[in-house]
């Protein structure tokens, strides 16, 4: 028992240390802007079909499911708005990053892991190249910056197939579809989402990228990587998210 | 086959001098007050069953991993106390040649190559690189895979390139992990060649890692064996196995060569 959470303390301080370690290399330059552009690419590719299938599903079933309580009301004309913010401020970075966790995050865990596994890292430590700026810096930065341009993607998506629903139902046009969410979203639920989906997408950089870089030789090592980097991930996205409603609605008041 | 003795090996001149070395992980005491001195010029064939730590010596010597006490003296440098940038400098001066190759898999073989060239010379120009690039291949045998990846090499060819990588930055050491394991014997006679032509052509003193006795007797001008954390023969390939005394010696001997 007490091995466990000795264990825990000293996993958590590394981690500190690992982050720590990425703002330092962050700042100092040579910068490996090349790395880092192919990274943002890479995490594009491999996340924009899924996500835009789920955005998409995710807002025709949200809105079929909200629908029958706001009818109880009389309120369906309310729909558009109540989809609005619940795409917006909640599901399309939470979703983007859960989906992001599993494609991106074990994919970074996997990566750096048999490249640990295999030498590759050591090989750049021996050659004079600084393998954390290469390989740990440009990743997470990467992950940072994209996760909130998928979730912006995601909560388009989601409205679209929202929209499409409401036309279908309740025969409102797009146009005017759209001009109901933009009068309902508000500055700071724009603000809140980016900022949430920028501590996901950093969450799920380090996670990776420290799973993967440190590794256990053998290949059951790369594997365990790669898992460990989704679960918990996944984990930390959750506890995050409650975190940053607190201090929202606190802003709100 | 001997080796046959061509470069001139300065005896008083140590690039590496390591002192009563001791390495653990945990209660596993793999160095065990290790000393060794590697001369210039000179390529010495570390030998040693595996998990003897023979690996982790060279790791100790290129900095990949820290010493618990004495001391290392490397190109004149003590390990012990440099700076980052020191270290940094210092690696550029010792190649290091993988066991598995550690070729970086995303990128061509030129890619590979040109990689610690660019990062460490950044005032090359793209001619001077391609230059470079083209040399050492050619050094190595290999210029029809320049547009290849990893993946597509034999292993034999990987290690060339894993050489070759290392050789791009002209270091005066090279430490070869395991150069031979893993491949087929003509294969190994022709690494066994290549780091000895390496020796002469770039001048290098190299510290070679095997348990391959044939390896050892190829490339070796003098030869070690590692045994329980400790080197305790040493000497040309002869004075070790004409008629060894101890029993470890024997049997690693009869484990090369009687089946
Ligand atoms: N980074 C490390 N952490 C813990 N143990 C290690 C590490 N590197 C090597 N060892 C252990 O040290 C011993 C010697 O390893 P090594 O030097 O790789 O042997 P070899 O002589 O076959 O090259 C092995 O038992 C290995 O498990
Ligand atoms: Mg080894």
């Amino acid at each position: 028992m007490f091995k466990k959470i000795e264990n825990t303390l000293i996993t958590l301080s590394k981690v500190h240390e690992f982050i720590m370690q990425f703002f330092r290399e962050l700042l100092i330059p040579p910068y490996e802007f090349k790395e880092f552009v192919r990274q943002c690419y890479e995490i594009g590719v491999k996340s924009l079909p899924l996500i835009s299938l789920t955005g998409f599903i995710i807002g025709i079933v949200f809105t079929n499911q909200s629908r029958p309580s706001l009818e109880d009301f009389g309120a369906t004309s309310m729909l558009p708005s109540a989809i609005a913010i619940a795409i917006v401020r909640a599901l399309a970075p939470l979703v983007t990053a859960l989906i992001a966790s599993g494609k991106v995050g074990s994919n970074i865990g996997a990566e750096l892991g048999s490249m640990r596994v295999t030498e590759q890292i050591d090989a750049m430590e021996v050659s004079g190249i600084n393998p954390f700026k290469y390989l740990v810096v440009t990743r997470v930065l990467a992950c940072t910056l994209m996760i909130p341009v998928l979730s912006c993607y995601t909560g388009f998506v989601g409205l679209i197939g929202s929209g499409l629903n409401v036309y279908q139902h309740e025969q409102v046009s797009f146009i005017s579809f759209f001009d109901q969410v933009f009068n309902t979203i508000s500055f700071l639920d724009i603000n809140q989402a980016l900022v949430k989906a920028a501590i996901f997408g950093f969450t799920i950089g380090v996670v990776g990228c420290y799973q993967g870089y440190n590794s256990m030789k053998g290949t059951e090592g790369v594997g365990k990587a790669a898992n460990a980097a989704v679960v918990l991930s996944m984990f930390l996205i959750f506890i995050e998210e409650q975190l940053v409603v607190m201090v929202v609605q606190s802003i709100r008041g | 086959m001997e080796k046959k003795q061509i470069t001139p090996i300065n005896y008083d001149n140590p690039v590496i001098d390591i002192k009563d070395l001791y390495k653990s992980f945990g209660d596993m005491h793999i160095l065990r007050g290790v000393d060794l001195a590697l001369f210039q010029g000179e390529n010495l064939v570390v030998l040693g069953r595996s998990g003897t730590g023979k690996s982790v010596l060279i790791k100790i010597i290129s900095g990949l991993l820290s010493k618990d006490s004495g001391k290392v003296i490397v190109l004149g440098e003590d390990m012990g106390n440099l700076s980052k940038r020191e270290l940094t400098a210092l690696r550029l001066r010792v190649g290091f040649s993988f066991q598995n190759s550690a070729l970086y898999d995303s990128m061509t073989v030129r890619e590979n190559l040109e990689f610690p060239l660019i990062r460490n010379k950044r005032y090359l120009s793209r001619a001077e690189i391609d230059y470079e690039v083209q040399e050492v291949l050619s050094a190595v045998g290999l210029m029809q895979a320049i547009d290849q990846m990893p993946s597509e090499l034999s292993g034999g060819q990987r290690k060339r390139i894993g050489i070759a990588r290392t050789l791009i930055l002209k270091p005066e050491i090279m430490l070869y992990d395991e150069p031979t394991a893993g491949l087929d014997p003509i294969t190994c006679t022709e690494i066994n060649g290549l780091i000895n032509e390496v020796q002469q052509q770039y001048k290098t003193s190299s510290i070679i890692i095997t348990h391959d006795l044939t390896c050892a007797r190829e490339v070796g001008d003098r030869i070690v064996m590692l045994l329980d954390g400790k080197f305790e023969q040493q000497g040309r390939f002869e004075d070790i196995f004409d008629k060894p005394k101890d029993p470890r010696v024997q049997a690693f001997y009869d484990y090369n060569f009687v089946d």
